[in-house]
């Protein structure tokens, strides 16, 4: 262990939380997931590429509940990082 | 927008304001993952192995994800387009019966003895002999592979968005360095997982809005059949593309019989095991898992997504080639205009089927998916390559015995030159495409005799020293030769005296490698001196304790967290798809 920061290593816990790779996830699919959902609403729907479906508006949704799933189940089950273990 | 005719200076997809936002979006939020890994990095082991802390779930799924590049996409979607279903030999039978294994029976030991790298484990059982030849053709290696990782990147970025090759090289390759030498494996690892989800999200829609307008399994089976006989010199007969087994088209082979030998053989047996088990690429993945479980889970957690990414990278493949203009008359023997080089080709597939059935919003998804998929690749080569160069090159051989905090600094230098060398050669490739594939063929080969090594090693406590390097050197000769002695593997340089071609050719060369190592290093263990068996303790399989190679905390476990069990459906799943299709 280097001794040129001596306020991180000694007495550093990990915050979940933000940190947490599920909320990365959960939170970046549930934000395409509005991107998509208005442009689905919104825009033209190119029915004549996706033949005659809304994809833009059903892939929107799909993702709003995966991304959902992903922030429920960081809330439901959170991360306790225990203190560093230097073995 | 509504011009058929494509121009060469035309990108391949018009994109427009949402798409970037979609883009910019995932460059932003990778490299806030950077960031935020940083103020968690504080020594080396931190740095290099994710401070042994991740889940099973998320180092499973970076495990299958590191994998999950150019090659895995573009290869895969190409190689269905042109040949069909035995493509996914190269998933049911080339990778998870390895992965499972892995899993099962090697990880115990590369985990459980603590090295740091695969070629470490290499030095502790060989010498250094052996661990040189491993760690300095390896790195290498990543280098190489990373710079086409890179150069195919960019040609994509050029193709969709219009910017100029160099831009794209630079920028995707800062983007990637950034997040690396910030966070090191940890951001590496946390964007591989990110990186799965977005490219599941782009190309599951791709597919089936695919085969909604190919008119379900039904309308690309009659497809194919159709193109098959309306073109049978050139395309491969339909019953052939739309059944996995013999899987003909892929071998070159004209024996059904010889085809199944080298897929199960070549391909299942010796290319993939050398390449999952021994590759650390994959197994530092696993390496940085919190147990011995969760190691031995890493990879067997990863073969239940590998099992089904053919359905969403080698079916888009096949449906763009009935679907696709340009693709169909390609197929049906046609020079065509357009693609990324100019002219084209399978490789341009999956480009054509986005631009064909995707919506504006749905296609900056796709193209977000697939630079994440580029940038995993890379960041795999890098973050592996820079581990190997530090402690196993570095510190073993160059400038030893100094504080852990000099170690880290060497490994994020070394990150930064493995950038620029990747950007170095990315342009290489750019002017000689043709020497790179070959180059990346003769690497290619430094896996085949690496498995028969390792694996005599691991159950054999005789096996020496000497002839560690010895069969690895004399298997990675014997496939070169081989290759050289086929019609085509090394291109024109092939004399063409053994007569096999394409896939067929890799298969029988790495066969080769496997049978020259073990042969040989059966026999130069009878004449060299055995290591002192104290010195093997959790390297050698008879020498170590069994509690040693599991976690005492498993048997405790429900069924679906134990290694064992989950490998057991794993097998019985790949079965199940093997007979269906």
């Amino acid at each position: 262990m280097s001794d040129s920061s001596p306020t991180s290593a000694s007495k550093r816990r990990h915050i979940a939380g933000l940190l947490d790779i599920r909320n990365i996830i959960g939170g970046l699919l549930a934000v395409y997931g509005v991107i998509l959902t208005l442009t689905g609403i919104f825009a033209d729907p190119e029915t004549e590429k996706t033949g005659d479906v809304n994809a833009n508006l059903w892939a929107g949704l799909a993702l709003l509940v995966a991304g959902g799933g992903f922030l429920l189940w960081a809330r439901l089950r959170p991360v306790v990082v225990p203190e560093r273990h230097d073995e | 927008m509504t011009s058929l005719t494509v121009l060469a200076s035309d990108t391949l997809i018009s994109a427009n304001a949402v798409d970037y936002l979609i883009v910019l979006l995932y460059f932003a939020v990778v490299l806030g993952i950077g960031v935020m890994a940083r103020l968690q990095v504080s020594d080396s082991i931190d740095f290099f192995l994710s401070g042994r802390s991740l889940p099973a779930w998320v180092t499973g799924l970076a495990f299958i994800s590191a994998n999950l590049g150019a090659v895995e996409i573009m290869g895969m979607s190409a190689s269905g387009a042109e040949f069909g279903l035995p493509t996914v030999h190269y998933f049911w039978v080339g990778a998870i019966p390895a992965m499972l294994f892995l899993g099962v029976v090697m990880m115990p030991f590369y985990y459980g003895s603590k090295v740091r790298s695969v070629p470490e484990f290499m030095r502790r059982r060989f010498g250094t002999g052996a661990h040189l030849v491993n760690a300095i053709s390896f790195a290498v290696a990543q280098l190489l592979i990373a710079g086409i990782n890179l150069f195919l990147l960019g040609t994509i970025i050029q193709a969709l968005l219009g910017w100029d090759l160099y831009v794209a090289l630079i920028v995707a390759a800062v983007i990637v360095l950034s997040y690396i030498t910030l966070g090191g494996l940890s951001a590496a690892i946390y964007n591989e997982v990110l990186q799965f989800f977005v490219i599941v999200a782009s190309l599951l829609p791709l597919t089936l809005l695919g085969l909604h307008r190919v008119g379900g399994w039904d309308g690309l089976t009659d497809g194919i059949t159709q193109a098959a006989n309306e073109n049978p010199d050139t395309i491969p007969p339909a019953d052939q593309q739309l059944n996995s087994w013999p899987g003909l088209p892929l071998t070159g082979f004209d024996s059904e019989l010889w085809s199944v030998v080298g897929i199960v053989f070549g391909l299942g047996f010796v290319l993939s095991f050398g390449y999952w088990t021994t590759n650390f690429v994959e197994v530092q993945r696993a390496m940085a898992s919190d147990s011995i479980s969760s190691a031995r889970k890493t990879p067997i957690i990863g073969s239940f997504p590998k099992m089904f990414v053919p359905f969403i990278t080698i079916l888009p493949g096949m449906i763009a080639a009935v679907l696709v203009t340009e693709v169909a008359d390609m197929k049906s023997g046609e020079t065509v205009a357009g693609g990324t080089g100019g002219e084209v080709t399978y490789n341009d597939s999956l480009l054509y089927l986005m631009r064909d059935v995707l919506p504006n919003g749905l296609l900056g998804l796709a193209v977000a998916g697939l630079l994440a998929a580029f940038m995993a690749g890379m960041a795999a080569n890098i973050s592996a390559f820079n581990t190997v160069l530090s402690y196993d090159l570095w510190q073993q051989y160059v400038v030893k015995d100094r504080p852990d905090h000099y170690y880290l600094v060497v490994g994020r230098l070394a990150t930064v030159a493995a950038a620029v060398i990747a950007i170095f050669t990315a342009t290489l490739a750019s002017n000689f495409s043709n020497i790179m594939n070959y180059l990346q063929t003769l690497f290619g080969f430094f896996n085949a005799p690496l498995f028969a090594t390792f694996i005599l090693g691991m159950f054999w406590k005789r096996m020496t020293a000497t002839a560690g390097w010895v069969g690895l050197v004399a298997g990675t000769t014997s496939a070169v030769l081989v290759a050289f002695l086929s019609e085509d593997a090394f291109g024109s340089w092939s004399t063409g005296t053994i007569p096999v071609s394409g896939q067929g050719a890799a298969f029988v060369a790495a066969g080769a490698a496997f049978v020259v190592d073990i042969v040989l290093s059966i026999i130069v263990t009878l004449f060299t001196r055995s290591k002192d068996p104290a010195e093997l303790r959790g390297l050698v399989y008879s020498e170590t304790p069994r509690a040693d190679l599991v976690d005492p905390k498993e048997a405790s476990y429900p069924w679906y967290r134990r290694t064992l069990p989950l490998a057991g459906v794993s097998l019985v799943l790949v079965i199940i798809l093997n007979v269906i299709f």
